[in-house]
This record gives structure tokens, C-alpha cells and sequence, in this order.
């Protein structure tokens, strides 16, 4: 599920691209402004070893610890490519200056900066591309968290394994469907309440003691996890450890949207547990006036008042 | 329904709000007879207690009529008369079969907030803010009780509210704090504080056998109450404590003092109760801490300090060095009610206490605001407020 970055060739590439474009505009940067129809002087000079000294920062990035992270990066800097380049398409046409390369005119000039613009905006498509495929499962995410409950391991683990309970105490978990043996189809609802699906894999089962499980190749929300059930010293009945990794849909700029919106998943999969806790030891989430909805890190305060909700809010809660 | 809502800091109103409902099996909703005015919930009224909101029902001490009851409650039926404890526990985590009701891990689902503050979650309680898991309160004309099956306690004998009322809270925090202080023959037993928890533990130190039982307060009003039912007691405003505790135990110092007061208190010197008052105000620090203070300075080496006074966050100056140097035993809790519901009504019912002897303001729920006043500022000679519904 995670991209192996040193070995993807896409991102050598460009880091190659990078060094490649970023040593002559160092070396000779009158020589390439003038190329791109920029023309020559102070501020061209300025701006063409400004983008070569970040031209080579990229190379050496993406040579040596790629990561979805510099091509944003790298889309970044094509904007201001693209910005530099606007600018030298809109140069007045006035007399000419004193110009390295020979009776070139202003619509030369112009020419070479259409071609430029082309050429900088084909680039810029490729860093985007490049960009947006390695941040999906550019980034997992690994999870963990644990609780003690005061049950046996083996009616614990018999509850778990029964898949179908799973939305019981997972809150953002909406069915799981048993589709075979080892297989189930999991419907979740993602931040900002879009509905994502899945088809998953129990890997390994010992009863009463662990089990693990992945998503199918494919899914948009690439998972897997381990839970295992330890039995808790003094009779205090099982430890509940569970791992998670998952990449979620949109890399790092999706978890921090998510993150924005609220839905920490640490924090979400400790409520989990915190409700698979009170499901096995009182029957059921629990529930007050503040938090109808149970346990919930992100609503804990500011919430509904401590006073009966009313039916409108019940029948929203699904309480009635 | 109508029910005494917090509006604000130091603003108590009472207003019509909906009819609570079973929104768990194991639920049952009471009609209140009978309800009380808590000293803690002074400190939610003050403005101390973090994560009010704007129409919070307060109330935690109540009684009443059973008239629905969920699906999963199989020893209640409607029309059972019950007294409810105060902490809300689901009776099947660890800490509850430990006994330690007060610390459910199940029964706040707000659990995340009460972690921060405290390191680990506590139980919920009822009008008793949203770090207690934002559960209405009993000061109202009717309750949601959460895990019915598990708290309430069936009142089947002829006793009055009045004298089965305060087994949801104070009576069992009182017995609490002088269990806690392992009574042995010949204690003499030091109580901060003559408010209604401070009469019961001291009662509750009779009961227990001390030798000799001496209440501190600065509220002539409530001294004599305490003298009445027969303790020794202390103005801290007039003689110094420790020296008078001294006088009174020939030199040694309470064996076991009981912290009855908690993050608001006083003390007798004006300087050194401006300093912590202007802390706390300052937010420097979340308690005043006068009373703990004395009673670990005053308690003989080896002794115990029991705190049932309500705390809430931290607080600056703790004798460690003293607490440390001479022994002494610090034992606390919220009350685990659950635990003593039985026990008490028995000594009830044999005489051998008579919560009644702490009530001096009776009203209808209508008037809360007014008993909040009069408990809160001392008035009239205030020292409890039972409210019916």
C-alpha cells in the first residue's frame, strides 16, 4: 500500500529533470533567460538563479528522500514558473536592449516565451500528476490503541469476530457485511460525510487471541490491522491492543482537511474501544443528555445542555 | 417539565424544559418528591467547576416515584419509591466490582475531558457539568436515571423523604470520610467544616466510636448545630486552630482529621486567605486549600487525613514536607454511595442517625433560586435546603 518512493521512477525522474534544468540556470543564467524570451537583466538574472538554486534543492530531495511532500513542492514552484513567465509575455514592446544573442526581436522574444509557457505547463502537469497519485497511499497512517475489559478473552475475541457488531462500537462504521469465509464488505461514512466501501481479508485468526485482517488490493481506503487479546493480569479480564494502518483517500492534505473538520483518528479509534468496553460490560454505548450520541472525542465540549433533548432532536440522533 | 436550571455563574433560573426518556435499556426515569441543594453544587453555581453549559439542570441529590423503566431493568417497577445515589455506575467495569463506584469507567461519556484534568476518567454524575458527563440533574420534576437496576435503592419501609433523602450524597460522604479514618478506640476525631457534610461525618465518627469529635467552621450558626448534637467545636476566626487543637488533645493533635470543605475555603487570617483568594481568582490556582492545609499541620504523626471536601484541579502550597516527615495516611474519594445505601438505612431505621437534624429550609422547586441564595450566603441561618417537586 505505501509507495515505494526510492524505487519509483517517476519521482527519480524529475529529480533528474531538476538537476538538469537547475544547473545551467546557475551556470548561465543570462543565457537561459534569454532562451525563454525573457530578455536580460538584474531582476531576470535574479529570479533565473533564484529558480536554480530551488531547481537543485528539488533534485536533491527527490534523489535522495522522495516523498509526496516535495512534488506539492515542485507543483508549487511550476505556479511560480508560470507566474514568471506571464510577466515575461506581457513585457512592453518597446526598442530592444543590448541582447548576448544576436538581432533577436521582441516577437521572437514572445515566441520563445509561448514555447516556454508550454513547455513549463506540460511540466506542471506531470509534477500534479506525479503529485496527486503518490499522496494517495503516500502516506499511512499507523494507529494504536488498547483497553481493558472486564470479560474473557475468548468472549471478547468471539465478539469481534463477529464482524456484523463491528458498527456497534466503531462509530464511523456503518455495516459490515459477511461475504464469505474470511471475506466482508465494510461501508463507512469519511470525513465531510462521504460514503466510502470495501471488500477485507481475515489474514490470520487464532481464536481467542488475535486476529488480522486487510483490505482487499484496490480499496480506496487501504487497511489493515491486528487486534490481539491478551488476558489481563489479577482476573481483571482481556487487554484489548489493537494496530491499525490505513491510507486514507487525498495523502497528507486529506488528513489534515480531516484533521481541520475534526475527525482526529487517534483519537476516533480510542473512542472506539472506549465503546466496545461499555457494548461488552453494560450491553450497550451509553448515553446522556450532553452526549446522546455516546462517547465521542470531538463532541465532548461544548455539547447539548445537561436537560432531556427534545422529540425533533431525539428522531436526529436516531433516538426515536 | 420544570427544572432548576445553572444560566451562568451565580445564576440560577427555573424554566420548563422537556420530559426526559429512556435513551438506554437499562434506564429508568423517577418523578421527584423530594430534592436537595448540594454545598458542591455551590461550587458549579460559583463558577469553579469547569465545562458548565448554559441550561444545565443541576441536582444531584434526589428522590422519587418510578415511572418508566427500560427494557433492561428487571428489579424496578413503575411506582417503586427510590432514593438515587449521586455517581451514575454501570456495576460491571472492574472499579465497580471493585466497589469504587465513583470511578466507573463506563457511565461518562465524556470521559476524554475528566482524563485530561484528572489522568484518568471518572464516573458520571448527575447536574454535575459535562467533565461529569453532561447528565440532566435531579432538581427537576423528573430524572433520566442511567443503569437503574444498578443505583437506586428501594425504600419499602414508612420512612420519610426527610430521612432517607440524604443517603444519595451527603450522609454516605460524611460516613465515607470517617470510615476512612480507621476509628480506633480512644480517636479524637477533628471535622473542617460544619456544613451539612461536616455534621455527618462527624456523626458518622460517633457512630464509628471515637472517643471525642470536634468540629471547626467560622458560622456561629452552624457551630451551634454541631454543639447541639453534642462535638466540641472551633471558631477559626476567633483562636488560632492548630494551638486550640492542641489545648484539646493535651498536646498530641488530633488522631484523624476529616477535611470537610474542600477548594472554597476560608481562613481565619485576613492576609493569608487574600493571598490564596486572590490565586484562585487569578486562576493561579484552582482551590484555596486553608482546610487541608490545617488538617495535615494539626493531625499527630502517624495519624490520618481523610478529604471529602470537593477539589477540582490543583492548588499551591501542599505541606509535603509534614505529610510526609510524620507518617500521616492521606485517604479520599468521590463517595461510592452504592456501597452504603444499605448500611445507613439500617442505622436510619435503629436511630442510630437522624439526617433530619441538618434541615432548616423547606420550598417548593419553584423557588431554587431563592434556597441557592440563602444557602450560598449564609443567610437566615441556612444549612440545608430541600426543595419539593
Amino acid at each position: 500500500m505505501t509507495k515505494d518512493h526510492a524505487r519509483d521512477r517517476l519521482t527519480t525522474g524529475l529529480g533528474w529533470a531538476s538537476l538538469g534544468l537547475g544547473l545551467p540556470l546557475l551556470l548561465r543564467p543570462d543565457d537561459v533567460t534569454a532562451r525563454v524570451g525573457a530578455g536580460v537583466g538584474d531582476s531576470q538574472r535574479t529570479a533565473a538563479l533564484a529558480v536554480g538554486a530551488r531547481e537543485l534543492l528539488a533534485a536533491a530531495g527527490l534523489l535522495r528522500r522522495p516523498g509526496p511532500g516535495l512534488l506539492w513542492a515542485r507543483v508549487l514552484g511550476d505556479a511560480v514558473d508560470l507566474a514568471l513567465l506571464g510577466r515575461a509575455l506581457q513585457r512592453p514592446a518597446l526598442p530592444a536592449r543590448v541582447r548576448r544573442f544576436g538581432t533577436a526581436t521582441r516577437t521572437d522574444d514572445r515566441q520563445r516565451a509561448l514555447t516556454a509557457t508550454a513547455a513549463v505547463a506540460g511540466i506542471t502537469l506531470v509534477d500534479l500528476y506525479a503529485a496527486v497519485s503518490r499522496s494517495r497511499g503516500g502516506s499511512a497512517s499507523e494507529l494504536r490503541a488498547v483497553t481493558t475489559v472486564a470479560k474473557p478473552p475468548r468472549e471478547v475475541y468471539d465478539f469481534w469476530r463477529q464482524l456484523s457488531n463491528l458498527p456497534t462500537f466503531m462509530a464511523h462504521l456503518d455495516t459490515v457485511r459477511v461475504t464469505g469465509d474470511r471475506t466482508s464488505r465494510w461501508t463507512a461514512t469519511a470525513p465531510f460525510g462521504t460514503k466510502v466501501d470495501w471488500d477485507a481479508v481475515i489474514t490470520e485468526d487464532l481464536p481467542g487471541q488475535r486476529l488480522s485482517w486487510r483490505s482487499e488490493p484496490g480499496s480506496r481506503i487501504a487497511n489493515e490491522g491486528t487486534v490481539r487479546f491478551l488476558r489481563a493480569p489479577g482476573d481483571r479480564g482481556t487487554e484489548v491492543h489493537v494496530s491499525l494502518r490505513y491510507s486514507a483517500p487525498g495523502g497528507r492534505l486529506g488528513k489534515a482537511l480531516a484533521r481541520y473538520a475534526g475527525e482526529e483518528p487517534h483519537q476516533m479509534l480510542d473512542d472506539d474501544l472506549r465503546r466496545l468496553k461499555q457494548v461488552l460490560e453494560t450491553g450497550e454505548v451509553v448515553r446522556s443528555d450532553g452526549a446522546p450520541g455516546g462517547k465521542r472525542a470531538r463532541r465532548e465540549f461544548p455539547q447539548h445542555a445537561a436537560q432531556p433533548l427534545t422529540a425533533r432532536e431525539l428522531k436526529k440522533e436516531g433516538l426515536r | 417539565m420544570k427544572a432548576a436550571l445553572w444560566m451562568g455563574p451565580n445564576t440560577v433560573e427555573v424554566h420548563k424544559v422537556p420530559d426526559p426518556t429512556i435513551l438506554n435499556r437499562r434506564d429508568a426515569v423517577i418523578q421527584v418528591t423530594s430534592t436537595a441543594i448540594c454545598g458542591s453544587d455551590l461550587h458549579l453555581v460559583d463558577g469553579y467547576v469547569p465545562t458548565m453549559q448554559k441550561g444545565d439542570i443541576l441536582g444531584h441529590e434526589f428522590m422519587g416515584e418510578v415511572v418508566e423503566v427500560g427494557k433492561g431493568v428487571g428489579n424496578l417497577a413503575v411506582g417503586d419509591r427510590v432514593v438515587v445515589p449521586f455517581p451514575i455506575a454501570c456495576g460491571g467495569c472492574n472499579f465497580c466490582k471493585a466497589q469504587l463506584f465513583s470511578a466507573c469507567e463506563n457511565s461518562n461519556p465524556n470521559a476524554g475531558i475528566a482524563e485530561k484534568i484528572f489522568g484518568h476518567p471518572t464516573a458520571g454524575i448527575f447536574g454535575y457539568s459535562h467533565l461529569t458527563g453532561g447528565y440532566a440533574g435531579g432538581q427537576a420534576e423528573y430524572v433520566r436515571v442511567p443503569f437503574a437496576d444498578v443505583g437506586p435503592l428501594k425504600i419499602e419501609s414508612d420512612l420519610t423523604d426527610e430521612q432517607v433523602l440524604f443517603l444519595t450524597d451527603i450522609l454516605p460522604t460524611g460516613y465515607m470520610g470517617a470510615e476512612m479514618c480507621d476509628i480506633q478506640d480512644g480517636d479524637v476525631v477533628a471535622v473542617w467544616g460544619a456544613g451539612p457534610v461536616g455534621q455527618f461525618a462527624a456523626d458518622s465518627a460517633r457512630v464509628l466510636g471515637a472517643a471525642k469529635v470536634i468540629v471547626i467552621d467560622k458560622e456561629d450558626y452552624r457551630l451551634r448545630m454541631a454543639e447541639t448534637a453534642g462535638y466540641t467545636t472551633i471558631d477559626f476566626e476567633q483562636v488560632d486552630v492548630r494551638s486550640r487543637l492542641l489545648e484539646l488533645t493535651g498536646g498530641r493533635g488530633p488522631d484523624k482529621c476529616i477535611d470537610a470543605v474542600g477548594a472554597e475555603a476560608t481562613h481565619g487570617s485576613a492576609h493569608v486567605n487574600a493571598y490564596d483568594r486572590v490565586k484562585q481568582a487569578t486562576r493561579a490556582e484552582s482551590e484555596r486549600p486553608h482546610a487541608i492545609r490545617q488538617a495535615i499541620m494539626s493531625c499527630r504523626s502517624g495519624g490520618i487525613v481523610s478529604i471529602i471536601g470537593v477539589y477540582g484541579g490543583f492548588m499551591d502550597k501542599f505541606p509535603t514536607g509534614a505529610f510526609m516527615n510524620r507518617s500521616l495516611t492521606l485517604r479520599t474519594g468521590q463517595t461510592h454511595v452504592h456501597r452504603y445505601l444499605r448500611p445507613l438505612l439500617e442505622r436510619i431505621e435503629k436511630g442510630e442517625l437522624d439526617p433530619t437534624r441538618i434541615i432548616t429550609h423547606r420550598m417548593p422547586l419553584a423557588d431554587a433560586a431563592k434556597g441557592y441564595d440563602l444557602f450560598k450566603n449564609k443567610k437566615d441561618g441556612c444549612e440545608k435546603v430541600v426543595l419539593s417537586a
